[in-house]
């Protein structure tokens, strides 16, 4: 005899709405497979000979054309990139997001800031550069500037935010005991939360390296970056792209595990 | 006799050394941290100004100049309208691209998560090896990973597709993982309790508990991804990087323009509708 069945789980409106947003993904995904357009290239082939190159770069890469020097000084001029980026942005960021922060400044500011965030934010870095290229001539100012753009725009929205976890009990008290503004941002917000905005800025400096990795190749900012194009796209050498990757690979991780560090100080403390 | 004199003794040198040490100054301590603090950091401006040739001044200068510039050469005129149907195209192609490596990418990266989360690895090598593979993945720039596949796709859209797949696996890597680790805890232990399978336990508790947050990720990537697809069409010569390359290095700066306006639009209307679904979901 057959019993009758007990449903797990009532249908509810988020769950079909979910049900929607994944059927969404998988019509679009199928569409977008049609765009995967391989021109010449036989796949077969091409997966064959990625799978080497893969294996060229990992196991044999080498130097031809530069030397050590050359390599770890193109590795300190994106270094230096990414640094006077994160430097500047955070600095303008700070200051933007007193007035962001909902607790500390005017909401209407803030909502202005964000929705100007949003637009900046829309542009690709890279189109950044190159737009600012034009004006300041393709090198270092061209890409600081460029990327500070969304140093700016990412650093703000977590300052901000970091400003509004505060226990608003603390600047209530403050703000009751006579305190000026100035006073309430130097005596309380900041100090308590400078281990988080020292942890959000340090991950975007592991962000501004990858980019401006990426501006060296794509717009001609210098660095190892640019070294990367030349090997690839001028030279042909992937065991030279093996080896520049190598170089970018080894920097990048050292920063996740002091990235990683800082945000487990940042936990504990917080 | 000797245990009390050794007691005397300590006393004693405890007395003393409380004397030698003089009490902290802490806000001689903050106050010299900080300016070290300073120091170093004006040491690494400096240095970096030096290597990378960056010159303050004329970043201040050149900045308001650049804007009026842009003002009044990169708005899209009347004229730059003709260009909007190949615009359309292409940027219609990266958006695609995009979101068939984010999906794809999402769906390996989550049978790889269940095999690195706490909750669901079979055993703590296995969760090692894909923590790694996600690291390694994750470390190299979409634009290296982009000039590595030119080798074998050569100048195709699929190269693009490969490169943002690459990027995005890794970074969904880390994420599902700690997603799986912090959603599903308390109901696989229950279901475990019950005796359930793996597959079960996987299919009946992980998966609903952790969609909304993974479909979250995913809309969060896609539009990550469009910024990234069109660096990576600038470096394989593909969709909308490739059309914006080309009216720039021909200083057709109105078209040029009317592409960076359309990318805006497109990423807004997205970001637009990936709060709506959030906020629907959740």
């Amino acid at each position: 005899m057959n019993q009758p069945r007990i449903p797990l789980r009532k249908p509810t409106a988020s769950s079909f709405a979910l049900n929607l947003v994944l059927t969404g993904f998988l019509v679009l995904t199928v569409v977008g497979l049609f765009f995967l357009d391989s021109k010449k290239a036989d796949v077969g082939q091409a997966t064959l000979k990625a799978l080497d190159d893969l294996r060229k770069m990992l196991f044999e890469p080498v130097m031809e054309h530069l030397n050590w020097t050359e390599a770890i000084t193109q590795l300190g001029v994106t270094l230096g990139l990414s640094f006077l980026t994160t430097l500047f942005g955070a600095i303008l960021a700070l200051f933007l997001s007193f007035f962001a922060a909902r607790n500390l400044g005017n909401v209407a500011i803030g909502n202005v800031l964000k929705a100007f965030v949003a637009v900046v934010r829309a542009v690709p870095t890279v189109l950044w550069v190159l737009i600012f290229a034009i004006g300041a001539g393709l090198g270092a100012v061209a890409a600081v500037v460029g990327m500070g753009f969304h140093t700016v725009g990412y650093l703000l929205k977590a300052y901000s935010e970091s400003f509004e976890e505060i226990d608003s009990g603390v600047i209530e008290a403050l703000k009751a005991s006579g305190a000026s503004w100035w006073q309430i941002v130097f005596q309380a917000v900041l100090p308590a939360t400078l281990t988080a905005l020292l942890s959000w800025t340090f991950i975007r400096f592991e962000i501004n390296f990858t980019t401006a990795v990426a501006m060296g190749a794509a717009a001609g900012a210098g660095g190892i970056g640019f070294d990367l194009f030349m090997a690839s796209s001028h030279y042909f050498n992937i065991r030279e792209v093996g080896f520049l990757t190598w170089l970018i690979l080894l920097t990048a991780l050292v920063m996740e595990i002091i990235a990683t560090r800082l945000r487990e100080a940042n936990r504990l403390q917080g | 006799m000797k245990p009390k004199k050794l007691a005397r003794e300590a006393l004693a040198a405890g007395e003393t050394m409380a004397k030698a040490i003089p009490p902290r100054d802490i806000f001689g301590e903050r106050r010299r941290n900080f300016f070290l603090f300073a120091l170093l950091f004006l040491a690494l401006t400096w240095w970096s100004s030096w290597g990378t040739e960056f010159d303050l001044w004329s970043a201040f200068a050149s900045f308001p100049k650049a804007l009026a510039w842009l003002g009044l050469n990169f708005i899209p005129s009347a004229d730059s309208l003709q260009y909007l149907p190949r615009i359309g195209e292409k940027l219609l192609e990266t958006v695609f691209v995009s979101i068939t490596a984010t999906t794809t990418s999402a769906v390996l990266a989550f049978a790889l998560s269940l095999f690195s989360s706490k909750t669901t690895r079979p055993n703590a090598w296995v969760a090692l090896v894909v923590r790694g593979l996600g690291t390694f993945l994750r470390s190299i720039p979409v634009a290296a990973w982009a000039m590595i596949f030119l080798f074998s796709f050569g100048q195709s859209p699929l190269t693009g597709f490969l490169a943002i797949f690459m990027e995005t696996l890794g970074f969904f890597i880390r994420a599902f993982i700690e997603t799986v680790d912090e959603t599903s805890e308390s109901s696989v232990e229950a279901l475990r309790a019950s005796g359930a399978s793996w597959l079960h336990t996987v299919s009946q508790a992980v998966l609903p508990s952790v969609v909304p947050q993974l479909v979250s990720w995913i809309l969060y990537m896609i539009e990550t991804n469009i910024r990234s697809a069109t660096l990576v069409g600038l470096l394989t010569g593909t969709g909308i990087g490739f059309v914006f390359d080309i009216y720039y290095k021909s200083m057709r700066y109105p078209p040029a323009g009317l592409v960076v306006l359309s990318i805006v639009v497109v990423v807004l209307l997205i970001e637009i509708l990936s709060n709506r679904i959030r906020r629907s979901i959740q």
